[in-house]
């Protein structure tokens, strides 16, 4: 059984991103829902299918389809943190495939800078949590931290390196005149910006933002009758691990190891067909982790990988072109902009960061505390 | 510890052991596997009600993270040492330097158990150097 194939993404976008203080976590959503469709150039009464996630909200996916007026006849809440929106595809796919809905909205908002939603990452101390409550761990960051402890105690992995993504990373924010943070940084500056939790420091870490975003995933019929080119979705795996650090057998290998592996074989692709690679950055240690994990290197030479500028505009290895969670916006759970960009540049749509002939991209969402992947191969033919 | 729903009927033998300074695990009877946090079946075969067991309490730190920017509830504590420790009976715990140089301690380092007061003012399992 594959899902190569089985639907194709035909809309893309953003709601207004960074700091929206005249906005609801509603509001912010339909933006993005209305500009999505226009862009795909289908109607809102064309939707019968919908994905969110969200941490806001007594029953979120009733309450944005209440607010939107749509009564999808497919839909699917599945929350497993920030890589919600790559699981959202593959089962998108599945449903498209199976019959059960022709065009599908995935959905994502918050409005967690300006309105003190409810933060995904509320501490807990009940039921699992209770045990690693007593202790001060910040979430996120302090479970990152214990992994990137432990890779550097593993494989000598260095801050400078962890600074050279978060640099590479800003230079592409530079050329994304939607991105949050745009001046330019330096290895200096990412080592100086104080420490959160050791080994990481505050650059090394994303951004906290407002923002929206949807995609629409239609049927390989209805894609063909459109005007933009279909991005097709040629391989999905996913995985869930863990929901606590200390629960993670080894943290140096994500869950992305499974969800990509599937990906790879579903599309039929490797590592060097691929055009660009967009991949969750709540952390600059997740983006090395993850790289390690789907074999774009072998494990331990994650540093070297993305040192020096290998991921920046000028490098060799384009990587989070929009300038990702650590730059462009990351308002909670970033998953669904990977999606965005991605498909912006497989349609060419990205101007001074367009990635020249990029014909096949992967995208790779992280979510909790390393604990679930879902990773994705697009392609435009 | 602080929610007024805890201990829970899976938790209260832990915490009862913690109260009279013991560190308790579980360790399953047909797979012989350890297992923490303590749950009602085996994560490893599946087998229900998994025994209860005692450890030693010494362990050798897997990870170890200082924090500066703590959660609003322990402001002024920081800066702290948070490890990841595996214990010598086979399972993983997270925890706390609890007193010292939260820079004297490394990954790979001896640890050893002790029960302090945690943030509530109740018994709570920290580690010292072994």
């Amino acid at each position: 059984m594959s899902l190569k194939r089985a639907c194709a993404i035909a809309g893309v976008a953003e709601s207004r991103l960074g700091v929206v203080p005249d906005s609801t976590v509603l509001s912010l959503q339909a933006e993005a829902f209305v500009s999505a469709l226009a862009d795909a150039g289908l109607h809102k009464s064309d939707v019968d299918g919908l994905l969110v996630s969200g941490a806001w909200g007594r029953l979120p996916g009733l309450q944005i389809a209440e607010y939107l007026g749509i009564q999808p006849t497919y839909s699917d809440s599945t929350m497993v943190g920030g890589a919600s929106f790559e699981f959202h595809l593959g089962h998108a796919a599945a449903a498209i495939q199976a019959g059960l809905c022709k065009v599908a909205v995935i959905l994502y908002g918050s409005t967690q800078r300006s309105r003190a939603d409810k933060y995904i990452f509320q501490i807990r101390s009940d039921l699992g949590y209770q045990y690693e409550a007593p202790y001060g761990l910040p979430t996120p960051v302090g479970s990152y931290a214990l992994a990137a402890s432990r890779h550097f105690a593993q494989y000598g992995t260095t801050n400078e390196q962890l600074a050279d993504l978060a640099v590479s990373t800003r230079e592409w924010a530079s050329l994304n005149p939607k991105a949050y943070r745009r001046e330019p940084i330096t290895r200096e500056d990412v080592l100086n910006s104080g420490p959160i939790a050791t080994p990481l420091n505050k650059l090394d870490c994303c951004l906290f933002t407002d923002g929206g975003g949807a995609v629409v995933v239609v049927s390989p019929d209805i894609a063909k009758t459109l005007d933009k080119p279909p991005v097709w979705l040629l391989g999905q795996g996913e995985s869930v691990s863990h929901a606590q650090i200390s629960e993670m057998r080894d943290l140096t290998i994500t869950p992305a190891a499974r969800s990509g592996a599937r990906a790879f074989e579903m599309a039929g692709v490797s590592h060097g067909d691929l055009d660009v690679v967009e991949i969750y950055d709540s952390f600059t240690i997740t983006v090395l982790l993850t790289l390690e994990s789907l074999g774009f290197c072998p494990s331990g030479a994650g540093g070297e990988f993305i040192a020096n500028g290998r991921t920046g505009p000028s490098g060799e290895f384009p990587l989070n072109t929009n300038g990702g969670g650590l730059s462009y916006c990351h308002p909670g759970q970033y998953g669904i902009f990977l999606i965005i960009e991605a498909v912006r540049q497989l349609r060419g749509e990205c101007d001074v960061r367009q990635v020249a002939n990029a014909a096949l991209a992967l995208i790779s969402g992280t979510g909790g505390v390393l604990s679930s992947n879902s990773t994705c191969i697009l392609g435009v033919e | 510890m602080s929610d007024e729903d805890l201990p829970d009927p899976d938790s209260e033998p832990y915490w009862e052991g913690v109260a009279s300074g013991e560190l308790r695990y579980r360790r399953c009877g047909s797979c012989d596997a350890a297992i923490f946090y303590p749950r009602s079946l085996c994560t490893e075969c599946g087998a229900p009600d998994p025994d209860w067991a005692v450890s030693k309490g010494l362990g050798k730190v897997y990870a170890c993270s200082i924090v500066h920017r703590p959660p609003p509830s322990f402001r002024g504590e920081a800066p702290y040492a948070v490890l990841l420790v595996d214990l010598d009976e086979g399972f993983r715990m997270i925890s706390r330097l609890s007193e010292g140089d939260p820079e004297s301690i490394c990954i790979g380092d001896r640890v050893q158990v002790v029960f302090n007061d945690g943030p509530d003012g109740l018994p709570t399992p920290y580690f010292i150097p072994a």
